[in-house]
Parts: structure tokens; C-alpha cells; sequence
């Protein structure tokens, strides 16, 4: 495309399908343990099963 | 929902639901923020008039216009912008699916501390209650219950915490060493962090810590004079010279293993940059930098005349990691850490933090607690570590936490990045675990705008 260009991202409404296994770092646990954010968690699902 | 903003000198725009991230030019940007109401009926903005005045504004020819448009079209049919949220049905099903496991504790193995830090929301460690040091029977005993919990979940989290938990480490080692017993007959990986202020870091912890430890989380607030203002000993004595050799010792030994430099910046100072930059001139390359968490009112607290010195402290944050990822030094900042292409499944994202659920704090007395922040309020107590959870209706309200059980999160555009916040926050700023914390949230979306940036401008190098 000439105008926009597109950065690969996961594709959120395909993990719906596949997620959830709940095998990933619990938010608070590592570093800030004062405020939740998931954004820099992560998965811990191999691409393959992804 | 489409998010955009300009930011790193580029234009970008998030579309929330379907995580995509695009960088457009100048005219692609304001089309595409008209782009909903030329194909809404109700709107008098047709192609036509949307056109016109971007030819007028930007020169750009009717061809190139429609070329546009049809750009945009073309994303939208791939399911790459204007994605319709379909995922509210969702949100309970997670925490349905994983109800009743527990997979992270936060052992706060000393109440008690060794340093006197006066904005400490744990009141120097004590939780408002007595000072105590956990004993190995329970810090086994939270093993054991972690694990009949756990269901058929591998990784576990032990964060050992307090106060100062170097401050009963005996301890600590005691109980590592019996999960490490008896983590292979469970199926189990356990996975210690250790939090520390530093004041008791010697040789002997340091080949500890990088031998069991898979994160170290280091109390440090970046300049000195900022650092010694709070974080001094109870005679009075600032930390700073103290602790920073031992950091950097430990850090150095670490070899390449998980650690973060953990600050705290407050209203003197919210020029935190400053922090951080001594911080990186130290030899410290894993950042993280908090805004405190206080009382409204109290004189600490980050007022909102701090807030627009915050936000370009967070831009200019931003600048300076690309730039030292240009000059072959990165580093990395805990909240600018996004990983587009991974990154974590819709679930997780809807789910939010997993305080009451499936992450608790246990206490030196073997009291089980939604999380950390809400250690020593009676009225939080879930129950003990030997019979499990027995006040259910606590636990249920935490349990019905997802994002779209919040009114402001629905409609937020930040809502997958976020989870919808922390309920310890949340409950502080507004008396329920399921309200929000405001001015919490504002700080969180610049930082994710920032984050989104650099990541962005790391793709398009
Ligand atoms: S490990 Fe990945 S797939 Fe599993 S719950 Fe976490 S983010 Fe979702
Ligand atoms: S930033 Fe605030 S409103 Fe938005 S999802 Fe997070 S907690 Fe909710
Ligand atoms: S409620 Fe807040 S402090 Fe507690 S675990 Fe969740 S994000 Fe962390």
C-alpha cells in the first residue's frame, strides 16, 4: 500500500480461538506490583500452537 | 473502534479490537478519521464533501483521494481496521474456564524492614499490623497449597516479598528448596522472584539469587538525592551509596538473566527522566519506573499540574530508547515493553490481573489475600493457606473483574492493553474493586501510545 503501511501484529480474533491456556506470567508478578497492564506480557504458547 | 494519534513525529493508528497497528501519511490519517462518517447514513459527511476538504487542505488530487479511501476499504474487509468488538461474550469465560486454580503467590515472607521509605504503601513493611517474619512451615505449607491448587497449570509463581524478604532469607531457601522437592513428582516449574531493597545484598545472596531466581526486582528510585529523600534507614540515612555497588554487583553476575530496576517517582519528582538516565549512566539496563501509589491529598501524591511534565517525560522516554537503540546500547523500560506479534491472547487481555483468583498474597501468618495491595484490610481476607478460600463472596467480586465489567473500560480504546486496571487502585481511588482509578488510566494510555510508537518506529527503520 502507498499510504499506510502495516505493522505485523498478533491477530487478536484469531487468539480467541486458540488462547486462554492461562500458562503466561500473572501481570503483577514481576516488576511493578503497584498497577496491572498485560500489553508487555508474554505468551507462553509456542507459535505453533498459537 | 479505531484509536489514533500522532506521536514520534508519526501518524498511527490502532485498530483496538483486531490488535492491528498502522502508520499513515498526513491525509491518510484525517481520512480515516472521517472515513466512519462518510459510510454512516446519519452523518452529513459524504466522500464528496470529506474530499473536498482534504484537497483543499493537503492539495491531494480526487485520484489519489479515492486511491486512499479504497486503501482503507481494503483494510477494513481483511479485518484490519473498524473490527466490531465481539468479544464482551467472551470476557466471563476465562476466568470461568480457569475458576479455582491458583498459579501465583506473593509470599510476604518479612513483615518487617530494614529501611524506613515514609511513602512505602505498606507501611515499612509492617501492613499496618505487627511486624513478623514468616516461618518455613508456612512458606512450605503455601507451596503445598499452591500446588493441590494449580490444577493442570505447569508454571508456578513464587514471588517472595514483604517488607524486605532478605530480612528472613533462611527462610526463603527453606522453602525454595522444598518446591524444588517437590515440583517434579506434581508435574511443576517453578518460578521465584526475589524483591529486594538491597540493604542485605552480599556474595551469598547474589550467587543465590542468579542460581534460583528467575527475575530480581531492585528498589531503586534513580538519583541519589530523589532516592534518599524516601528510602532511608531508620536513623535517617539515605540508602543510595549503600545499596547501588551491590545492585551493580548482583546485576553484573546476573548474566543475562531477568532483573528490573524498580523506582518509584512522586510529585518532587516527576521529572523522573532524570531518574532513569542516572539509572542507565550506573550500568542498569532493565527500567521500570512507578507512579505512586497514595492517598489523594497526600503531599506525594502526583497532582494534575504533574501530569502534562509526566507525559512528556514518558515521549521523551521514548526518544531516548530508539535513539540508544540506534547507537548500539538499548534498554529496556518494564512499561514500553510490547510485543505486537506475540504478545498475549484475547483472554488474558479481557481477564485482567488475577488478584483473588488466580494470584494471592499470603501473609506471615499463612492469611490468604487477593494481592499484595490488599494485605492487612481485614475485609479482604480470603481465608488461610490450610483450609483455602472461605469467604467466597470476596472472592466472587474479584472474580467477576474483566474488562468489560467496568462501564469506563468498555468503550476505552486502550481496554485490550490494559485489562482494566487494578482493582487495589481502584478500590483506593474509589471504594470497589470494580470502579477505576482515573488518573491511573491516563498515565497508562500514554504510556501504551508511547510503547505502540517505539515499537512502530523499530519496524519501520
Ligand atoms: S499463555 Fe498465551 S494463550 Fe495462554 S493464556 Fe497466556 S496469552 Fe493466552
Ligand atoms: S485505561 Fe482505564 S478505562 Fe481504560 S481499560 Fe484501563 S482501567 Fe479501563
Ligand atoms: S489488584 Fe493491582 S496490585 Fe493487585 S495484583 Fe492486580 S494489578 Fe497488581
Amino acid at each position: 500500500m502507498k499510504h499506510i503501511k502495516t505493522v505485523e501484529t498478533r491477530n487478536l480474533c484469531e487468539s480467541a480461538k486458540k488462547g486462554g491456556c492461562g500458562e503466561c506470567q500473572t501481570s503483577c508478578q514481576s516488576a511493578c506490583k503497584t498497577s496491572c497492564g498485560i500489553a508487555n506480557q508474554k505468551c507462553e504458547k509456542s507459535d505453533k500452537e498459537k | 473502534m479505531i484509536h489514533q494519534y500522532k506521536s514520534g513525529g508519526m501518524n498511527i493508528v490502532l485498530d483496538v479490537c483486531s490488535g492491528s497497528v498502522h502508520a499513515v501519511d498526513d491525509v491518510t490519517y484525517d481520512m480515516i478519521a472521517a472515513y466512519e462518517d462518510i459510510n454512516n447514513e446519519a452523518s452529513i459527511k459524504t466522500k464528496d464533501t470529506v474530499f473536498s476538504e482534504l484537497n483543499v487542505k493537503y492539495g491531494t488530487s480526487k485520484e489519489e483521494l479515492s486511491e486512499i479511501y479504497d486503501e482503507i476499504t481494503e483494510l477494513k474487509d481483511a479485518g484490519k481496521l473498524f473490527v466490531e468488538d465481539t468479544y464482551e461474550d467472551m470476557a466471563g469465560e476465562l476466568k470461568a474456564r480457569t475458576s479455582g486454580v491458583v498459579k501465583a503467590l506473593c509470599l510476604h515472607v518479612a513483615h518487617t524492614c530494614n529501611l524506613n521509605c515514609s511513602y512505602c504503601f505498606a507501611s515499612q513493611g509492617k501492613f499496618h499490623g505487627e511486624r513478623a517474619l514468616m516461618s518455613a512451615e508456612v512458606g512450605k505449607r503455601a507451596m503445598d497449597f499452591l500446588v493441590e491448587n494449580s490444577g493442570t497449570r505447569h508454571n508456578l509463581e513464587v514471588d517472595f516479598f514483604g517488607g524486605e524478604p532478605l530480612m528472613n532469607f533462611d527462610v526463603v531457601k527453606e522453602v525454595v528448596e522444598y518446591a524444588r522437592s517437590i515440583e517434579k513428582q506434581h508435574n511443576k516449574n517453578f518460578r521465584f522472584t526475589l524483591t529486594t531493597n538491597g540493604v542485605l545484598i552480599d556474595d551469598d545472596v547474589i550467587e543465590y539469587a542468579n542460581k534460583e531466581m528467575s527475575n530480581v526486582v531492585l528498589s531503586l528510585d534513580g538519583r541519589k538525592e530523589v532516592h534518599d529523600r524516601f528510602r532511608v534507614d531508620y536513623a535517617g540515612n539515605g540508602s543510595w551509596e549503600k545499596i547501588v555497588p551491590k545492585f551493580q554487583k548482583l546485576v553484573k553476575a546476573r548474566g543475562g538473566k531477568n532483573y528490573y530496576m524498580r523506582g518509584t517517582f512522586t510529585h518532587l519528582n516527576p521529572d523522573f527522566l532524570e531518574d532513569i538516565k542516572v539509572m542507565l549512566d550506573l550500568g542498569f539496563r532493565e527500567l521500570s519506573m512507578e507512579p505512586v501509589v497514595c492517598a489523594k491529598g497526600d503531599p506525594m501524591a502526583l497532582t494534575e499540574e504533574d501530569l502534562p511534565i509526566v507525559y512528556e517525560q514518558y515521549e521523551k522516554l521514548a526518544e531516548l530508547m530508539l535513539q540508544k537503540d540506534k547507537e548500539g546500547d538499548p534498554f529496556t523500560f518494564y512499561h514500553y515493553m510490547i510485543d505486537l506479534k506475540g504478545g498475549p491472547c484475547i483472554y488474558k487481555r479481557i481477564s485482567g490481573c488475577g488478584s483473588g483468583t488466580e494470584y494471592m498474597a499470603v501473609t506471615p501468618w499463612g492469611d490468604l489475600f487477593p494481592c499484595h495491595q490488599f494485605v492487612g484490610d481485614a475485609a479482604f481476607k480470603l481465608g488461610d493457606i490450610w483450609n483455602g478460600v472461605t469467604a467466597k463472596d470476596v472472592q466472587d467480586d474479584f472474580a467477576s473483574c474483566n474488562v468489560y465489567a467496568r462501564e469506563e473500560c468498555k468503550t476505552c480504546w486502550a481496554r485490550l492493553y490494559c485489562a482494566g486496571g487494578c482493582a487495589a487502585n481502584a478500590y483506593h481511588a474509589t471504594g470497589s474493586v470494580r470502579g477505576v482509578y482515573e488518573s491511573g488510566c491516563k498515565l497508562f494510555k500514554k504510556r501504551l501510545e508511547c510503547a505502540i510508537m517505539v515499537e512502530v518506529a523499530r519496524e519501520l527503520r
